[in-house]
């Protein structure tokens, strides 16, 4: 079980903030999804080496080539708020 | 007082350093969106830098290897098996809420860079760990009144940094002083500028660095540590350092431990600020990035890497002895810049090296720093001061005249042959000549030349600056020092 202390820990560094109510149920969802997670702990791994990736390649590079991005239009065009060629966010701290 | 050496009233000073370098590929680390500088805001980006859900980044190959060489050039050990991890944090820099970073599998650990302090001794600074990662976009801070964060009604995000190859060099504490800081960051510097992987410019920002600072009495287990942030030249570096060993001492004297922080050092005002507790903000939660394969890099990668490495700093200052007959001190000086080196070789190419060297070092260096240039921008090309020694060594002018030369050229790039012809600079070496100026110099003081035959021969001197003056300071100086004394003593 995850602690509430735990959730506020992972809220706050997510910057979002919750109510009591958004408190406890994501306390109890993401109790669940560890819970779900940990079944593999009931599996016997000893002698498997543990895997960053589910598939067994190596070495995908891409030569240092430009290519064409996106334009500043196509690139700010889903920006709730834009300034100037710039994204425009809230003010920090 | 910090004195910026070592210890302070018992206490001594440790040091590490965080140093950022930004890689000089064509493109970013995980997309092909171009690295420049100076463009219109959000015109260098593309889903990938953008962070679009959906968009894969794939990793550079070149940058693997300019990252390689940087961890080679330090000594390390390369990692046979290296992955990139995924680094937690939200800021609206960040636009996937994560940094692709490293953690536990760096590209490179163990290495050491022997730097070479003011006073002739070298010591060893080890290389913890050099690691490959991703830039983040640049934050402007808009309203307010001081233009930072603190005031501002709101910021504006330019994406066209973010996802630029960064390497970072992580060291080991074995920094003791401000100047120490300042020598290693110096000689890293010219390393990598050797290597030529990147502009290594720390007010462009292609190279930053932090530190970590603690203060201890020598030989006790390590004092509690701050990180000092954004130190964006040499200067600030010595500077931010010695004010924030000097506030922890402070803190000391008044019977409060140092707390664990991220401080800013202010330039303008030469203090510190403590920014926020550091226990909060580090909590990245790294895990492996499931967008990027593992890469392993066999043998025949490493090897080709080490054999791309031109000759470093250290080789270069023994082979600048060897092969040019420099000084220590010298050879020290010119191989600290790949560029002056470079500039020095080729001037030195064509003459007398020791006589190049004194040129680069001196006027050239000189005109450098008073116009703020860097040895690429100098109007003076170095086959054109080469020119100019050659002038000097045929006799056409002297080493006196040859400095007016040289302000002509660095203020109209013009050859130094045809300054001289145009002004009429050229030394009158032609014995007729100057026989007659001398024997009409002679005739017109009587009295000096009766003096100098009664033996007073410091009149000599006399005589040379009437001739001096007489032809604007163009007479070969030994051909009318012989031709006085014929004149003089018959």
């Amino acid at each position: 079980m995850i602690s509430r202390e735990e959730v506020e820990h992972v809220a706050r560094l997510a910057r979002l903030h919750l109510d009591e109510e958004a408190l406890e149920r994501m306390g109890s969802e993401l109790s669940q999804i560890i819970d779900y997670v940990q079944q593999i702990g009931e599996l016997d791994l000893a002698g498997v080496e543990p895997t960053a990736h589910a598939v067994a390649l190596t070495n995908v590079f891409r030569k240092d080539e430009t290519w064409e991005g996106l334009s500043q239009e196509e690139a700010l065009r889903n920006a709730p708020n834009a300034e100037a060629g710039h994204f425009a966010v809230p003010r920090m701290g | 007082m910090s004195d910026g050496h070592g210890t302070n009233g018992g206490y001594e000073a440790v040091i590490g350093l965080e140093i950022h370098v930004q890689l000089k590929t064509n493109t970013k680390m995980f997309c092909s969106c171009a690295v420049t500088f100076g463009e219109e805001p959000n015109t260098r980006v593309c889903p990938i830098c953008l962070g679009h859900p959906g968009s894969l980044p794939v990793t550079n190959e070149r940058a693997v290897e300019y990252a390689t060489r940087i961890a080679l050039a330090l000594d390390c050990a390369i990692a046979p098996h290296t992955i990139f991890h995924r680094k937690n944090y939200f800021y609206p820099d960040l636009p996937k809420g994560y940094q692709i970073s490293q953690y536990d599998l760096p590209l490179g650990v163990g290495g050491h860079l022997d730097v070479e302090l003011e006073d002739g001794s070298t010591h060893r600074v080890g290389i913890t760990r050099v690691h490959m990662e991703e830039d983040a976009g640049k934050l402007v801070h808009a309203g307010g009144a001081t233009g930072r964060i603190h005031g501002a009604d709101y910021s504006l995000v330019d994406f066209n940094r973010g996802g630029t190859p960064l390497v970072e060099i992580v060291t080991e504490p074995d920094i003791r002083s401000s100047e120490q800081a300042r020598s290693f960051l110096n000689q890293l510097k010219n390393l990598i500028e050797h290597l030529g992987v990147s502009d290594v410019n720390m007010e462009e920002g292609s190279l930053r660095c932090d530190a970590n600072v603690s203060v201890r009495r020598p030989g006790e287990p390590l004092g509690t540590k701050t990180e000092l942030k954004n130190m964006n030249s040499f200067r600030f570096l010595a500077r931010g350092l010695e004010a924030e060993i000097e506030r922890q001492l402070s803190d000391l004297e008044a019977g409060e431990a140092v707390r664990q922080a991220t401080v800013h050092f202010d330039p303008s005002t030469g203090s510190i600020s403590v920014l926020r507790s550091k226990e909060e903000a580090h909590d990245y939660r790294y895990f492996p990035e499931p967008d990027l394969v593992p890469i392993v890099l066999d043998q025949a990668f490493i090897e080709k890497q080490r054999a791309e490495l031109p000759e470093l700093p250290a080789a270069r200052k023994e082979r600048l002895i060897e092969q040019y007959a420099l000084s220590a001190y010298d050879a020290g000086v010119l191989a600290g810049s790949r560029s002056l080196g470079d500039y020095f070789e080729r001037v030195a190419a064509e003459g007398d090296a020791k006589l190049a060297a004194n040129w680069v070092m001196g006027d050239f260096s000189a005109y450098l720093n008073a116009q703020g240039l860097a040895v690429e921008e100098s109007r003076v090309a170095p086959e054109d001061l080469a020119e100019l020694l050659e002038l000097i060594a045929d006799g056409t002018i002297s080493g006196k005249l040859a400095k007016d030369v040289f302000a002509a050229m660095a203020e109209s790039g013009q050859k130094p042959g045809r300054i001289v012809e145009e002004r009429g600079l050229g030394q009158i070496s032609d014995e007729t000549a100057l026989e007659a100026i001398v024997a009409g110099i002679v005739e017109a003081n009587p009295s000096a030349a009766t003096e100098y035959r009664s033996g007073n021969k410091k009149v000599m001197g006399f005589f040379v600056g009437q001739v001096m003056k007489e032809t604007k300071g163009r007479a070969n100086p030994q051909l009318a020092n012989s031709l006085i004394r014929k004149a003089l003593e018959g």
